[in-house]
């Protein structure tokens, strides 16, 4: 019932951006004299965003795997392994952030900055949540060991992660990879 | 139609009026009060237009609500039937506790909806066509051009033929189709002249376009109908549909005021204000209307185009003061 | 240190915002002494502000709606008296400024903080006890989201004492609300009041729809749903599809006003369209989100109170769902004067007076319910037939609107202001207090006084036509909606009717307060002994009224569409059971409370842009969901003694007053 809810919720979350990303659809040719995609993004640091948060999907259910099986230690590790490289997605987004930020080429700078930070830095948000919820789950598990709350909640973050993963891939192809084609 | 039995009412209320006003003078009252709301209903700006665009909107209405009366007038008649009719004290109407079916009502109660909205859907097709605000108007006579920009808060009108331009004032020749270009230069209104039909949203950096005609002479009010802040309600004109030779005056008049559009001029009229007069320009600066739509548009990098051509314009410094400017 | 927030947001200047602050904080502090002189602190906390009991929760969702209907209704008569006095272009006694203050409350308030929490209110008392669930599936996700709901209101009457309100209309157009045009904190007060709210309605959908899909008595397949149960599982659908849309748009708004970002702007490539496409995009579903509801609650009045079985129950199924479909292909007959082609208007405009096929045919289904019935007059008889009238005129009003050709000279005109009140009071008011005054003793266990009851009804139904009638002529003269003066004279006499209408209005307002009162003080003699006061026909008067806290002793078996119905012809209603169960309950938590009082602190902060408090309570809002989910103690077992206890006293109740004639109508009727 918890999951039900909970896939419901996210299908709820895909409309917010499903709009984020019909706004960026809209103002992608709005740069208002200022720089476009092509001057500004980096493929191949995107790549390796992409990379650690496919990996990060991957680890992620390697623990889920673990936490089948009931082995608390498989779980927790293969947990770590998903918190470092998703924290390591957020610290390369972060920098880029900065890098356009530091440019000049900010969220003020026309519609479609604002659009691409807003749709890129929402994804972020969530990911963050996310590590935050993998940090709390993990002390859970420590603390209450595998019961079936932490089985239920796992398998929601479970969903959460993968759904993440599956709304980066969008932003990878509409936002990034577009301006290359 | 309307006119006659409003004449044919008037005219029994003052028969009725006029003896018995020393005895029942508040009654008569009342009722000569009566009569001239329901004048006033038999002039209500849509349902006696001025122009051919309201014409046909009028009628429009009129066919609408009249299709839908159809079902709408039965369907509460039988509600109040029914509920009168099935009233518990009323014993000796049938009582069928279990009836909950029948597919023949089903069939009927799907179908009568769908028919109508079947006609509906080809009025609305055909209508929206014709009455396309976009679409020229045919006539005889060449059209006249306006460019409307709705400032805040008062309404330009740029003749562009004529190179003259108003504020507040809309003059304009009867029987020949005016040709509007909109544009607003900072929040959107919408343009509006009851008695001539259609109305159009005036937007920041975008153009849209309506087409109306004024069928007699006449003075009619217009109107922003969309909200746009504190001096809103003070957005309204007089737009005049005058002869062509007056017309013809009234431009040369123009020409003789003392007053020029240029862009200086324009950024100051420009400045948020409220009840703004009815003023008259000889001259207005020949790309004003083209700069306003693009103002907001970015400069290209070879540096030829004008934008952002007036910087201050929208002039927030003062947004929260504004005050009347006739106080 | 406190961002915009200076002494001079308090409007001292303003005597009527002053003096109801004075009558505001009187009210408040006689309500805080009463529960303090009798000693009532315990039982509000332990009782109501920490319950995650549906009932509870719903009956909190409505006293919000109640009282937030009376500063809506204050909104309302003032802008009535403003323009009554403002012929001419003669001043009135409103500026403008407030003026459009009012203007943009009014209709925040009306559709947010009255008709939302009136519907969300209903759908929690009425849901669980129609499926035969016990709660509803997320109790403590239920509570978050009524005070959720109740922070967006509470931040909306702030805006009136502390700082303004949004002068914008109550959809907030760009470029208008942007900060350049807009740059005090009324519309940052309706961004996060909607936000907070629109994110408690969010998570009742999800919430009402796990509850309806996974929590139905066994036996109750889609088709055996009463048909209440039906239209809140379209409604709550529809509130999952479209309010992640408003949430968006909202969010880009505020990117716009916080971040300097240049989504809607005029500057730098924004796109106010977007913004108005948007925004309805969300804004038709939720009319119908709001109506829905109250269609399943008339299908439920008047099949009990014609005593036959509704009329067609799988062509309002089908009709319902796809009125729900239906709503997402209209939204661009809001703005038809936007310029968009021919063919896109017509489009539109077609779609939309399709909604009113399925819309008809409900009409007409009730019509034949009533058909060979027998109709007692009680008042949720009367709201029902008012509302059939009243729906059948601004249905057609509405679909006038969609002709684009009408709509270009009906847009923004009070034709529109009076169809649409013609369709959200005649149809969802008219159907909310219908549906009060039907379920009322289900969750209180004595039913409402029938004489002020329908002083209410005719009040409001006088009053509702005295001001809205006026309104349709005033459209069909040319007049705009939102004027504070206006210089036409003819305008006038029209006004200062539907003024006098608004009057009425209050008059039926006023007596629903004196009936809940009259009520309340009789309640002795309106005791509902038998749960089941109208011989009622679906599952919530199998139960006793008041409702025990765990609904249903016994997790009923469904055989039928009309179960208790059945029950009751069959004569299995009414039979005490041997043996009682252990009860799986949840446990009350002042978690939901907590974390959404942090809540309001975080949005008034991020109103005034005081950034160290923002900070500061955004820490506060996380820590305190985590520490609830370390929370392991969240339900208990209610032993099966104290349960036979329970229905031992209810069924003792039941025998000793009511002869067993009256609980078996149909035996009465046999016998007769």
């Amino acid at each position: 019932m918890t999951t039900l809810g909970f896939w419901i919720y996210l299908m709820s979350d895909c409309l917010i951006f499903a709009v984020l990303f019909a706004t960026f659809a809209v103002l992608v040719g709005n740069t208002a004299g200022g720089p476009s995609g092509k001057d500004l993004f980096e493929l191949p640091y995107v790549l390796g965003e992409t990379v650690l948060l496919l990996l990060s999907s991957f680890t992620f259910g390697a623990g889920v795997l673990g936490a089948r099986a009931s082995r608390k230690g498989q779980l927790l590790l293969w947990l770590g392994v998903t918190f470092v490289l998703g924290f390591a997605f957020i610290a390369m987004e972060v920098h880029e952030f900065g890098a356009l930020i530091h440019e000049g080429a900010g969220p003020g700078v026309s519609a479609f900055l604002s659009a691409y930070f807003t749709l890129v830095g929402t994804h972020g948000l969530h990911v963050a949540c996310g590590l935050l919820w993998l940090a709390v789950l993990m002390h859970q598990v420590v603390r209450y060991g595998l019961d079936g709350i932490a089985q239920r909640r796992l398998a929601c973050l479970s969903l959460f992660w993968h759904f993440l993963d599956l709304i980066w891939i969008c932003v990878f192809t509409f936002v990034y990879l577009r301006e290359f084609l | 139609m309307s006119d006659f039995l409003a004449r044919h009412v008037r005219k029994a209320m003052q028969g009725i009026a006029d003896p018995m006003r020393p005895r029942l003078g508040g009654l008569a009252r009342l009722l000569s009060l009566g009569s001239t709301s329901l004048l006033a209903g038999c002039h209500l700006a849509l349902f006696d237009p001025k122009g051919d665009i309201g014409m046909q909107e009028r009628h429009l209405i009129v066919l609408s609500l009249g299709i839908m009366l159809a079902v709408v007038i039965p369907v509460i008649v039988l509600t109040l039937f029914f509920f009168w009719r099935y009233r518990a004290t009323n014993t000796k109407a049938t009582y069928a506790p279990e009836w909950a079916h029948s597919t023949r009502i089903e069939v009927v109660v799907w179908t009568i909806p769908c028919v109508i909205v079947a006609f509906l859907a080809v009025l609305i097709w055909r209508s929206t066509h014709s009455l396309d605000p976009y679409r020229p108007l045919a006539s005889d006579v060449p059209s006249v051009r306006v460019q409307v920009v709705a400032l805040n808060w008062k309404w330009l009108f740029i003749y562009p033929d004529y190179g003259i331009a108003t504020v507040n004032e809309l003059v304009i020749p009867a029987r020949t189709p005016i040709d509007f270009e909109l544009t607003a230069d900072s929040i959107m209104n919408s343009f509006f002249i009851p008695r001539l039909g259609s109305q159009v949203y005036a937007m920041a950096g975008m153009q849209t376009q309506l087409h109306l005609v004024a069928d007699q002479p006449g003075t009619y009010l217009g109107q922003s109908s969309a909200y746009s802040g504190s001096g809103f309600s003070d957005m309204h004109f007089q737009a005049r549909a005058i002869g062509d030779a007056d017309f013809r005056q009234w431009i040369e008049q123009a020409k003789a005021s003392p007053l020029k559009l240029s862009r200086d001029a324009y950024r100051s009229l420009a400045e948020p204000s409220h009840g703004y007069e009815p003023t008259e320009y000889a001259a207005v600066d020949p790309g004003l209307f083209q700069t306003v739509l693009n103002q907001y548009m970015p400069a290209p990098k070879d540096g030829q185009f004008c934008g952002p051509a007036l910087p201050g314009l929208r002039a927030q410094a003062s947004w929260a003061t504004a005050k009347p400017v006739n106080e | 240190m406190l961002g915009k927030l200076t002494l001079d947001a308090i409007p001292l200047h303003e005597p009527i915002i002053m003096g109801t602050l004075a009558v505001v904080a009187l009210l408040g502090a006689a309500l805080l002494g009463a529960i303090t002189y009798f000693g009532k602190w315990k039982y509000l906390w332990s009782e109501w502000l920490t319950s995650v009991d549906h009932k509870r929760i719903g009956v909190m969702y409505i006293i919000l709606a109640l009282v937030m209907l009376l500063r809506g209704f204050a909104d309302a008569i003032m802008m009535r008296a403003q323009q009554a006095m403002a012929a001419n272009d003669a001043a009135g006694y409103l500026p403008p400024h407030h003026y459009d203050q009012i203007f943009t409350a009014h209709g925040v308030i009306m559709i947010f903080f009255v008709a939302t929490p009136l519907i969300l209110g209903l759908m929690n008392v009425i849901v669980p006890l129609q499926i035969g669930a016990r709660d509803v599936a997320f109790p403590f996700l239920n509570q978050l989201s009524f005070w959720l709901s109740a922070v967006g209101a509470v931040l909306v009457m702030m805006s009136m004492f502390v700082g303004d309100f949004a002068a914008t209309g109550w959809v907030a157009y760009p470029p208008l609300s942007e900060l350049g045009y807009s740059p005090t904190v009324g519309v940052d007060y309706y961004i996060w009041s909607l936000q907070i709210s629109g994110l408690g309605t969010l998570l009742t959908g999800i919430n009402l729809v796990v509850t309806i899909l996974r929590m139905r008595a066994p036996g109750m397949d889609l088709m055996k749903m009463p048909v209440f149960t039906w239209t809140a599982l379209i409604t709550n659908i529809l509130i999952i599809a479209v309010f992640p849309v408003l949430t968006a748009t909202l969010a880009l708004l505020t990117a716009d006003r916080y971040l300097g970002m240049h989504f809607f702007t005029n500057e730098a490539g924004g796109n106010a369209m977007m913004y108005i496409n948007l925004i309805w995009v969300w804004g038709h579903p939720e009319v119908y989100i709001l109506i829905l509801p109250c269609f399943g609650a008339f299908s439920e009045i008047i099949a009990a109170f014609s005593g036959k079985p509704l009329f067609g129950y799988t062509s309002m199924v089908y009709a319902t769902s796809s009125i729900g479909v239906l709503s997402f292909f209209v939204w661009l007959h809001h703005f038809f004067t936007m310029g968009s082609g021919a063919n896109v208007n017509a489009f539109f405009g077609i779609m939309t007076s399709i909604i009113s096929i399925p819309t008809g045919v409900k009409l007409f289904n009730w019509l034949f319910t009533m058909f060979r019935g027998r109709i007692r007059y009680h008042s949720a008889t009367l709201w029902t037939v008012g509302f059939m009238v009243s729906f059948a005129i601004g249905g057609m009003t509405g679909v006038l609107l969609a002709v684009p050709g009408a709509d270009f000279v009906l847009h923004n005109s009070l034709f529109l202001v009076a169809h649409f009140h013609n369709v959200i009071i005649g149809g969802v008011l008219f159907g909310c207090l219908a549906a009060i005054s039907f379920w009322f003793p289900k969750v209180f266990g004595f039913t409402l006084d029938e004489f002020w009851g329908k002083v209410s009804f005719w009040c409001w139904q006088i009053g509702f036509y005295l001001a809205f009638m006026p309104l349709y002529v005033l459209g069909f003269d040319g007049m705009t909606r939102r004027m504070n003066h206006y210089s036409n004279p003819d305008w006038h006499p029209w006004l200062v009717v539907a003024l006098c209408g608004a009057v009425v209005i209050g008059a039926g307002i006023v007596a629903m307060f004196i009936q809940f009162a009259v009520s309340i003080r009789h309640r002795h003699a309106h005791r509902d002994l038998s749960g089941d006061p109208w011989n009622g026909r679906s599952l919530e008067w199998a139960t006793s009224s008041p409702a025990p806290f765990y609904n249903f002793a016994h997790i009923p078996q469904i055989t039928s569409l009309e179960q208790h119905w059945e029950d009751k012809v069959t004569g299995r209603a009414y039979s005490q059971p041997d043996r009682y169960e252990d009860i799986h309950m949840p446990r009350n938590t002042g978690a939901g409370f907590i974390i959404s009082m942090l809540s309001l602190v975080l949005c008034f902060a991020l109103v005034w842009h005081i950034w160290p408090l923002t900070s500061a309570s955004l820490v506060a809002v996380i820590v305190a969901f985590l520490a609830r989910t370390y929370d392991r103690d969240v339900d208990y077992i209610v032993p099966a003694a104290e349960v036979a206890r329970i229905e031992r006293e209810r069924y003792a109740r039941l025998w000793t007053s009511v002869s067993s004639l009256e609980l078996h109508p149909h035996r009465a009727e046999k016998a007769a």
